[in-house]
């Protein structure tokens, strides 16, 4: 069932450790660690049941029940050109809002929550293979490891209306 | 904006509502005391308050108006139509005012000498004809009369005016209730009297809408406790201790839900409240004497329903007076009165309202509306010898039609029946019609009286769930499969060249597998019977099959996704007892789809046969690419991506003027640039530029249309309704969801060059014209190719379906070359083709086939079928080449056998 490790972060949270500095709740896809700024995030949830839905974006994992709200489910790894997950993996999904409408991101593992300083921030490097540099908001140079900082909305800018123009 | 100001406008809005109801009442019946008494002591009240508030354009007004009431009050003054029409006018005014006073929380400035002259003008007994003759330009001008709703943050602070609160009723226990909301007869008694303490308190919309959406949430997780408490019941084999609890909370639960949909309900007179003034003004722009019944009014239903049929209500009301009421002088031959009558009726009837609008004009004129029918395309004669008049009479449903000969200012601009439609039916309801010639024609609208929660029908299809509102469906019939044994009666699923379809009561019912629907993967099943839910659509019904059918479980419809809109199959998504998500099915759009794809699905069976992973590509068969784009409105327009050469993004600097005409240098060339909107932008820095271009031949020829924006390719069904009375656009098709103008680029193409089309670099012209048939189903693929062709130097004919193409060939008409689609109703290509070959004057012409998949198993088909050559829709020089090419072949003895180029 649902595992909530945050439930809608206070501003005075986290959030505001410092100044310029920013704080993320972490991921990984396919080993690849990724950070999503945390005040958009409303719930981390284990393993849910999805409705899949038919003829849409095979991005789109489905649909899932949040507390008696439906949430439209977004294979991360699908959305990035990844390889899919070993079989039976189990997969984590971190929930974020976006207009009003909840979207969950299914993601393989979701870690914790990290403040990042803002000196250790990078553009996108020219050389990062496009599924990448058009969801990446930009790098933070971790001791020993890489963060990739996820656009949200540029990742649930599926449908249609949107695939054309890219 | 303070609170004070807020009630003000709530309470002015209602007021005036009211007195627009009370002065048409007054101008019938002038000696009705007590309307007159209400107009005067609404008007009065109004004055008094803005003079409270500080609002002096507004005194004035109201004062001046309230002068003249108090002479008509006092006899001093009769009551006649010029009267009225002035104090119309002032109300008028006062609601611009007040209007203004709702967005920008001021008084807006403006110049009402003019109207308070000719008040004061009637109040001194003068007649104020000519004053009403100018007052109209005056009472538009100095007010921008935008919609209410503006900033969000206004509408926090004052609703927006119209109908912007309902009045609740007291809890039952209390006293007995009043009619839930104050119907406008009793509302200036309630107001004003209320000595007996408030039997009402006004609560803002969104406080009820989140009340209601907690209730639904409420009324599921119930559902999921009380299948959680069977469960453990089943489990132990006892009841628990939850078991009376629960029971208890379930009831609460429902009288809350129901408590609560109560106090979303409103009289439907709500939505009614402006026709009467409308009606009014309406006889008098159109000379004709007008008469409004309105019964049931006190009729209630859900607000959120009442906000979706005022429009259409009104547009139907106008529709009855204009083109359904004939001039008091024709009725008056007919020997009918000479007042026409248009009569509203509400009433309950199950879970629906009825409304009906009926006049009793002259009625819909069927041949009239079978001539408009020839000429817009929309049919085709023979189709139309089997209809009769009430079917012939629903076609002024379909998009683009519009019966009345001149187009008036009140309506007939070709937008109207089928939009009332589209509205109603996307609301869950059904509209029809009935008309006797000279009696009169009724529309009969059936809606849902709620939208918040509806019955469904739960299925499942290829190991799915998905819900189908009950309202739609009409029954469940099971079928079988197969042939079986002689005892099993239950009728048969048969297939008309792959196309299933069930008998049933005498009666060919389509139906459509909703796994295949979906693309879904189907599951290895040796079932020999399935389930046929049969669903009305508009007025046709469609069989849908599905692997399983559940029980019906009430649903709270809860809107899809933003990413996920465009997917037409669904109407929402909620979620079940069980707390799982599930999808709802939209029978409109299941209707829409299967229109395009019944055509398709007949060769279908032979790909499936032919290779089983073609079964996904199935779903997607007839789907045509399209580019969206915008120019000269906001509304999306489009053409076939196949036609697109490239799209391009011009700097203002790089478009040149050439003799007056805009160009711009592209690949070492000028090329003509078109403005669809009819110039080109000077401020725009960039300009979207869509490169058509021509390349057969030696020279390559450019042609750029210049458009607003580039919007985004779609793949979807490509379903033109023509209205072809707009040069430059082949009709209107529904395209991602929207209404969308399909261009014709055909048009725009000879105003870059006149010469466009008429340029033949094949030789045929010196050796006479040769003749082509081109049979194709599909208006627009016609009105594509029947111009290129012709371009080319052929005699072009063309037959909308192989029937047509057949009775030519009876008809001993003879042609050098056949060209046709494969995937068209009735008869298909190969079917056609075979026909064509196996004997006749046609036996050895070539045949060319249009398709939009040239596959090797296509290919080897239709080959075996008969035809000649196979090309790719849209590939205009493949066409032009292979006719060139079979032409040629069939001039020598043997007609070859040539499929170079779908190769």
């Amino acid at each position: 069932m649902t595992t909530t490790l945050l439930e809608r972060p206070s501003l005075s949270g986290p959030a505001e450790a410092g100044d310029g500095d920013a704080t993320f709740v972490t991921l990984t896809v396919a080993d690849q660690l990724c950070g999503i700024p945390v005040l958009g995030v409303r719930d981390v949830l284990g393993e849910q049941t999805i409705t899949r839905i038919p003829l849409a974006s095979p991005e789109i994992a489905g649909s899932l029940n949040l507390r008696g709200r439906i949430v439209t489910a977004i294979d991360l790894r699908r959305r990035l050109s990844l390889p899919a997950p070993p079989e039976g993996a189990e997969r984590m999904s971190v929930v974020v809002e976006l207009a009003g409408e909840l979207y969950a991101l299914l993601v393989d593992q979701v870690s914790e929550v990290m403040t990042l300083q803002t000196n250790s921030f990078e553009q996108n490097p020219p050389t990062l293979p496009p599924q990448w540099s058009e969801f990446s908001a930009g790098i933070y140079r971790l001791q020993g490891r890489l963060l990739v900082v996820l656009d949200v909305g540029r990742l649930l800018s599926i449908g249609p209306l949107l695939r054309g123009r890219a | 904006m303070d609170d004070l100001l807020a009630d003000f406008l709530t309470e002015t809005n209602e007021s005036l509502a009211e007195l627009d109801v009370a002065l048409v009442k007054l101008e019938r019946a002038p000696d009705d005391d007590d309307t007159l008494a209400l107009i005067f002591r609404l008007v009065h009240t109004i004055k008094g308050t803005c003079g409270f508030l500080g609002l002096p354009r507004l005194e004035h007004v109201a004062h001046a108006a309230e002068n003249v009431l108090g002479r008509v009050r006092d006899k001093l003054l009769p009551v006649t139509p010029e009267i009225v029409t002035v104090i119309l006018a002032a109300l008028d005014r006062i609601k611009e005012i007040v209007e203004g006073l709702a967005t920008s929380g001021t008084e807006i400035q403006g110049d009402d000498t003019a109207l308070v002259e000719a008040l004061d003008a009637a109040s001194n007994g003068r007649t104020p004809a000519p004053a009403s003759a100018t007052l109209a330009p005056i009472v538009s001008a100095p007010v921008v009369s935008a919609p209410v709703v503006v900033a969000p943050v206004v509408v926090a602070a004052a609703p927006p005016p119209p109908a912007p609160v309902v009045a609740v009723a007291p809890p039952p226990a209390e006293a007995p209730p009043p009619p839930a909301a104050a119907l406008p007869e009793q509302a200036p008694e309630i107001q004003p009297e209320s000595a007996a303490g408030p039997q009402t308190i006004r609560v803002g919309v969104d406080v009820l809408e989140d009340l209601m959406t907690l209730v639904s949430e409420l009324v599921l997780t119930r559902n999921q406790l009380l299948q959680l408490a069977r469960m453990q019941e089943a489990r132990n084999g006892e009841p628990s201790g939850f078991t009376v609890p629960l029971q208890r909370l379930s009831h609460i639960t429902s009288d809350l839900q129901e408590g609560v949909m109560k106090t979303r309900m409103q009289p439907i007179g709500h939505a009614w409240q402006k026709l009467p003034r409308l009606v009014r003004d309406l006889a008098r722009d159109v000379g004709k004497k007008i008469e409004l019944v309105m019964r049931g009014a006190e009729t209630e239903l859900d607000r959120q329903v009442l906000e979706l049929i005022k429009d259409p209500l009104t547009h139907m009301v106008r529709n009855s007076g204009d083109h359904g009421l004939e001039k008091a002088e024709i009725r008056r031959a007919a020997g009918k009165p000479e007042t026409g009558r248009i009569t509203l009726n509400a009433y309950h009837e199950g879970g629906h309202i009825i409304i009906e609008i009926a006049d009793d004009g002259a009625g819909l004129p069927a041949d009239r509306i079978r001539a408009k029918v020839l000429s817009k395309g929309l049919a085709t004669e023979a189709e139309l010898a089997g209809m009769n008049d009430n079917e012939i009479q629903r076609f002024i449903f379909r998009a683009g039609f519009s019966t009345a000969a001149e187009v008036t200012a009140v309506s007939g601009r070709g937008v109207g029946m089928d939009v009332v439609k589209t509205n109603i039916e996307k609301i869950g309801g059904t509209i029809d019609l009935k008309s006797v010639p000279g009696r009169g024609t009724t529309f009969t609208i059936k809606i849902p009286l709620t939208l918040a929660i509806v019955s469904a029908l739960i299925v499942e299809a290829a190991g799915e769930r998905f819900a189908i509102p009950q309202l739609s469906v009409v029954e469940l019939v099971r079928a079988r499969l197969e042939a079986g044994s002689e005892e099993d009666t239950s009728p048969m699923v048969e297939h008309i060249h792959g196309t299933p379809v069930l008998r049933l009561r005498d009666r060919l019912l389509p139906l459509v597998n909703l796994g295949d629907l979906l693309a879904l993967p189907a599951t290895a099943g040796s079932d020999r019977s399935a389930h046929v839910v049969v669903v009305q659509v508009g007025v046709t019904q469609l069989g849908i099959i599905v692997d399983r059918v559940f029980d019906t479980e009430e649903i709270v419809v809860k809107p899809v996704a933003p990413i996920l809109r465009h997917i037409t199959m669904f109407s929402g998504n909620t979620i079940l007892g069980d707390g799982s998500v599930i999808m709802i099915l939209d029978p409109n759009g299941i209707a829409r789809a299967t229109g395009a794809t019944s055509a398709a699905s007949a060769d279908r069976k032979g790909e499936r046969d032919a290779s089983e992973g073609h079964a996904l590509a199935a779903g997607s068969h007839s789907r045509t690419a399209m580019l969206l784009f915008r120019a000269g409105g906001q509304e999306p327009k489009a053409v076939p991506l196949g036609l697109v050469a490239r799209l391009e993004d011009l700097a203002r600097d790089r478009i040149e003027f050439s003799a007056g005409q805009p160009v711009t240098q592209y690949r070492g060339k000028l090329m003509p640039l078109v403005p669809l909107s009819g110039a080109i932008d000077p401020a725009a820095e960039r300009h979207a530029v869509l490169v058509f271009s021509d390349s057969s031949g030696t020279q390559e020829r450019s042609m750029g249309l210049v458009v607003d924006e580039i919007v985004d390719v779609v793949e979807d069904h490509l379903h033109i309704e023509l209205s072809g009375d707009r040069p430059g656009l082949l009709g209107t098709a529904v395209i991602a969801g929207k209404a969308t103008d399909v261009i014709d680029i055909g048009h725009w193409l000879t105003m870059a060059a006149q010469d466009w089309f008429r340029r033949s670099d094949n030789a045929s012209g010196s050796a006479g014209q040769q003749r082509l048939l081109i049979v194709e189903d599909s208006d627009f693929f016609r009105q594509l190719l029947v111009p290129t062709l012709a371009a080319a130097g052929y005699h072009v004919t063309a037959a909308r379906e192989a029937n047509e193409a057949l009775r030519l060939r009876e008809a001993g008409v003879m042609f050098d070359a056949i060209v046709s689609d494969i995937e068209m109703p009735g008869i298909d290509g190969p079917a056609l083709v075979r026909q064509i070959r196996a004997a006749g004057p046609w036996a050895q012409l070539p045949v060319i086939a249009l398709t939009s998949h040239a596959s090797p198993e296509h290919i080897e088909a239709g080959r075996a079928a008969g035809f000649t050559d196979y090309v790719a829709k849209f590939e205009r020089e493949a066409l032009l080449a292979s006719l060139k090419q079979c032409l040629a072949a069939a001039a020598r003895p043997a007609h070859g056998a040539s499929f170079a180029h779908a190769a």
